[in-house]
């Protein structure tokens, strides 16, 4: 291998560069490959303080007393601030993105274990550390409320005695669909089959953990806050509410991000303290959580208790689908999803068939958890809708006996279908189903597999495959329907291009390692013929971008990156008129040829965008009317949803006499649409599929009954390495999005929705010989084998 | 980042120097070698020693693999990597190898050492289910000199050993017998993750019969365990199928685990039945030149 003093060089002689759509590499690996990130952690400012937050050992408890005098008497401690501190400035309690509100510091009592109590700024974070255990903290322990199935039990404490009248652990209720006519088509259904279905807690576990340096200038008030935030211009706003200091004197940065999965979308109680503390103190402040912090008290996903009902005909046409849902939202409601979608999209439940009916009644609680409830790219909990459209589908073929392939294929809506309207109200824009499917089975040898599979279990061998196909709902949202806090989920884009042809582009989206830089300069290359290379993309920084709602839930391409390929097409409308000045023709007399206007009949007549660049910017007269000068600003409303889909099959072998699981094959086909960087995708897909994987058989966040979170670090919450996962196969079709001006589709989600119900079913089918039907997540080796010995609800 | 408590640093310059050190510093102090146990503990503050007594330039004086007389003898402070890659340990014990190659991972067993391994003293540990398997002897010294122990001697409890204050263990010794060959099994969570249940065994033969055999588990009691009952099972018997499964029974019931996240009671009772037959059936075929596989 040759290693080259100059990669940046090297890179950009790369002939394989796209003008557009396509392969190439990504423009801000060679800074982040060799270091040179700037991360939240990497920010040093002079005099700069260190936060450290005291966490409660109990899951729900009174707070009797905090003495902080040991920890103010620490010689390198500048302030010890606690709830009651907070509670005289009115900034103890703050919003939560679902209309709940949440304590920054407790004050009256604890209501999860790590829940934030007190905070100390130290000169460095070791002392901060040190002096947290001098706090001395009296606590006087309630029952905690840990099983989400006890919550509403009549004796059960009252978690959110906080709340005006509160006399009982129920946080909402919420349905979808018709119950009417759901019962009617169960009535007539030659088959119902029921399953209780458990989507356990898990947690995103972003490589870098969640933190904040606040910086407020006590001359002019400004305060700036490099922070770890998905959504810093909706982080801004927030802040502007809650705390009351005038938006326009708030700048967030949000700077390199090392994985968000939703975990870097809610407002956490350490930034406000950080706020708080620099606000105080007079200096900036950094807070780091560690990974236990990260992994015990930031933003969680899942914890649904499903059951889910099918019903069939016979030969296999699905009538409807009903699902009862216990959702454990923790102790406070911290969901993000917008207003009107208090289970965010859960109601794309009926996947990609056609149904009848449909119906969904859910009843969410509070428990002594942590709070959360959308995070680890859950498409705002289409994770959990997929798993249980996908389990219950399979539980049918079960009982019906029939192949798992060919019951999903002769229920899928059909091509001529779309736009179609679903049992609960979405409107899918675009699919094409079958085509994807077969494509999967013929990547992966489906019936010879199922000749394979069938040699072994006369020998007694287990071996499994497992099928997943499932619609996603991305990119959130038409201002009509969506908000969030009243923010309406539009997104702005703004394109500046310089005299010499060369553009910026500013975004209001922010990239947690997807590829912003690379693709969203793609898009504009794409519409203005100009190199990727020579558009610099400017995102995450609230005073440098125009106002937009952030990435998560797939959203920025769907959102983020049709305001790109709009606003290309206003420089490029402007500079078609620049062009008819130039070349002395009107308008309609040019034909753009992806990157220069020519005059249609006279290839020898053009002007190319560069030329009209510098003549926007340059001497002599434009057109009447027009300003000098060639940039645009845009913000874009979506008129739907993308609905991107996916056929996933599994293949796993599971030692008989360990119940180890090894996932041997999988194949993931994608359609999101028209694909801009396949390599980007192909990437994003990897990583969900690993995600996958790792949901299927290894993750869960639990507790003890006593509240201890069992999970608080990396040897215990156990995520998959490269030792787990197979050499990934993927393939893709493309059906583009009707309403997208570039026809794309989300992709950042798809695999880690598609891929948890492909293993688990690929499990389930191995197990087979053993009458098993559905065992739940994560199939463990000892999981598994309890279920081959015929104990369905093992704990383990 | 987690950061550790307050401590001390010292630097270790000889055997002698670190033992003066622990004797001059007290039961505050610990040994760090390779770190990977003790420096997560401390950040996580569940450990907060006061000093640190760094041994990692003894390497030299203790991270050897070599033969004396009848027996083996390793450094305590020999790498993992050191011993997953020498091909004269495999040779005469197979089951290290096997060991370490579950063990950790790359960057674990590049740092990570047999002493600390052993004093570390976790019930899960692999390294000590592979020397309860050898019957290896553990070495210990102090000023007043040096003792050997058995490794049953060795392993009081649960992250207890017979290592006291300023004694410190310098090397194992591990007899050498002929006929005989050995083999290691584990079934973890994940690469790199602790055993949910492993099993070492070691077999000797003289002809068609076992002559002699050992078995050592990991995680299914509070101690690594090595199994009595099983020898004299299989001592003079010709292996077979039956005698592999009636190692397995009493492998089985000899276990005392206790549920965790890692797996039920039931089913870490049925990997060291399931584990056992493994072991000794893949070390009966190292010995015979038969692939092992299921009869």
């Amino acid at each position: 291998m040759t290693v080259t003093d100059n990669p940046v060089a090297s890179f950009h002689d790369n002939d394989q560069h796209p003008v557009g759509f396509g392969r190439m590499l990504r423009k801000e690996d060679p800074r982040l490959i060799r270091g040179k990130g700037n991360f939240v952690d990497d920010v040093q400012l002079p005099g700069m303080l260190h936060l450290a937050i005291l966490r409660s050992p109990y899951a729900h408890a009174k707070i009797l007393g905090i003495d902080v005098s040991a920890a103010q008497a620490h010689p390198n401690v500048v302030a010890v601030i606690t709830g009651a501190d907070l509670a005289e400035q009115g900034l103890a309690w703050m919003p939560t993105l679902s209309n709940d509100v949440q304590a920054v510091l407790a004050t009256d009592k604890v209501r999860f274990q790590h829940q934030e109590v007190a905070f100390v700024v130290a000169e460095d974070r070791y002392s901060a550390r040190d002096a947290l255990e001098l706090i001395v903290v009296d606590y006087e322990p309630i029952d905690p409320v840990m099983d989400v199935r006890k919550a509403l039990e009549p004796d059960a404490p009252v978690i959110r005695d906080d709340l005006d009248g509160k006399t009982d652990n129920h946080c909402f209720d919420w349905e979808t669909g018709d119950a009417a006519a759901t019962d009617a088509a169960f009535a007539k259904a030659d088959v119902v089959v029921t399953e209780d279905i458990v989507y356990p807690r898990v947690h995103p576990a972003p490589m870098e953990t969640c933190g904040a340096v606040a910086n407020v200038d006590q001359i002019s008030g400004q305060l700036t806050l490099w922070c770890t935030s998905q959504a810093p211009h909706a982080h801004r706003t927030v802040y502007a509410l809650v705390a009351g200091l005038p938006e326009h004197k708030i700048r967030v940065i949000a700077p390199d991000i090392g994985g968000g999965f939703g975990n870097k979308v809610p407002i956490y109680p350490g930034y406000v303290c950080a706020i708080v503390a620099s606000l105080v103190i007079g200096k900036p402040v950094k807070w780091m959580e560690d990974r236990t912090e990260n992994l015990v008290s930031t933003g969680f996903a899942r914890d649904y208790v499903m059951r889910g009902e099918i019903a069939a005909t016979s030969d296999g046409k699905i009538l409807a689908v009903r699902t009862n849902v216990l959702a454990d939202h923790g102790a406070f409601n911290g969901t993000a999803a917008p207003v009107k979608y208090p289970a965010g999209f859960f109601g794309v439940f009926t996947g990609s068939y056609d149904l009848e009916a449909a119906y969904c009644n859910m009843t969410a609680v509070y428990t002594n958890k942590a709070p959360g409830g959308v995070a680890y790219a859950c498409s705002f909990r289409i994770t959990e809708a997929v798993y249980l459209v996908e389990r219950i589908v399979d539980c049918l073929a079960h009982e019906l006996d029939m192949d798992p392939a060919e019951l999903r294929i002769k229920n899928f809506i059909q091509p001529d279908q779309f736009p179609y309207t679903t049992k609960t109200g979405w409107v899918y824009d675009s699919g094409n189903y079958e085509p994807a499917m077969r494509k999967a089975m013929d990547m992966i040898g489906y019936d010879e597999l199922r000749r394979e599979q069938a040699e072994k279990r006369e020998r007694g061998e287990l071996m499994g495959i497992g099928i997943a196909f499932f619609t996603e709902a991305v990119g959130a949202g038409p201002r009509k329907d969506m908000d969030i806090l009243g923010l309406g989920m539009a997104d702005g884009c703004e394109l500046r291009m310089h005299p010499t042809g060369k553009g910026v582009l500013r975004l209001s989206v922010k990239t947690q390692g997807q590829g912003h830089e690379t693709t969203f300069a793609q898009i504009v290359s794409e519409e203005l013929g100009i190199p990727p290379e020579d558009l610099e993309v400017v995102h995450g920084d609230t005073d440098n971008t125009p106002f937009g709602l952030g990435t998560y839930g797939s959203r920025s391409t769907p959102v983020s990156g049709a305001a790109a390929a709009l606003v290309a097409r206003k420089v490029r409308d402007k500079a078609q008129i620049i062009a008819s000045g130039m070349l002395e023709v009107s308008v309609a007399d040019l034909e753009w040829m992806k990157g220069s206007f020519q005059v249609k009949g006279d290839p020898e007549k053009s002007v190319t965008i560069q030329d009209i660049a510098m003549k926007a910017h340059g001497a002599g007269d434009l057109p009447e009317g027009v300003e000098g000068g060639l940039e645009a600003q845009i913000c874009y409303n979506p008129e739907n949803l993308t609905y991107p889909f996916g056929a996933y099959i599994c293949v796993v072998d599971i030692d008989p006499g360990t119940a180890h699981v090894t996932v041997r094959r999988f194949v993931a086909v994608d359609d999101c649409g028209t694909q801009i960087n396949p390599m980007i995708i192909e990437g994003q897909v990897h990583g969900g599929l690993t995600d996958g994987v790792g949901m299927a058989l290894m993750e869960i966040i639990e507790f003890d009954e006593l509240g201890n979170c069992l999970g608080g670090s990396f040897m215990d919450y156990l995520i998959p390495t490269a030792l787990e996962v197979p050499d990934w196969e993927t393939g893709h079709t493309v059906t583009p999005s009707p309403h997208h001006p570039i026809g794309a589709k989300g992709i950042g989600e798809s695999a880690t929705v598609g891929s948890p119900p492909a293993v688990v079913n690929a499990v389930i089918d191995a197990l087979k010989p053993f009458g098993v039907r559905h065992a739940d997540m994560p199939l463990t080796p000892s999981r598994v084998w309890e279920t081959m010995q015929g104990n369905h609800t093992p704990p383990i | 980042m987690q950061v550790p408590a307050p401590f001390e640093y010292e630097r270790a310059t000889s055997v002698d120097h670190a033992i003066a050190l622990l004797e001059r510093l007290g039961s505050e102090a610990r040994l760090v070698a390779g770190g990977h146990s003790l420096l997560p503990m401390m950040k996580l503050r569940f450990a907060t020693p006061e000093y640190l007594i760094d041994i990692n330039d003894l390497h030299d004086e203790l991270g050897y693999i070599r033969v004396e007389g009848d027996e083996f003898r390793i450094g305590a402070m020999t790498r993992h990597r050191e011993l997953l890659e020498s091909d004269e340990l495999a040779a005469a014990f197979p089951i290290f190898r096997d060991a370490e190659k579950v063990i950790a991972d790359p960057v674990v067993r590049n740092r990570g050492t047999l002493g600390g391994s052993l004093c570390q003293a976790d019930p899960a540990e692999d390294l000590s289910a592979v020397c309860t398997t050898l019957d290896a002897s553990c070495v210990i010294r102090s000023s007043d000199g040096e003792r050997v122990l058995t490794m049953h001697e060795f392993h009081r409890g649960p992250y207890e050993t017979a290592v006291e204050d300023a004694q410190m263990l310098t090397e194992i010794r591990i007899p050498i017998r002929p006929n005989g060959s050995s083999a290691y099994e584990k079934v973890e969570r994940r690469a790199g993750d602790w055993a949910i249940v492993s099993a070492g065994a070691a077999v000797w033969m003289d002809g068609e019969t076992i002559s002699d055999a050992r078995v050592g588990l990991a995680a299914v009691g509070p101690n690594t365990t090595g199994i009595g009952a099983i020898s004299e099972a299989l001592r003079g018997q010709v292996p077979t199928e039956e005698l592999y499964a009636t190692a397995g029974g009493l492998a089985a019931e000899a276990s005392r685990p206790s549920a965790d996240s890692r797996g039920t009671e039931a089913y870490k009772r049925h990997l060291a039945d399931e584990l056992t037959r493994r072991a000794l059936r893949r070390s009966v075929a190292r010995i015979t030149g038969t692939n092992g596989q299921e009869a």
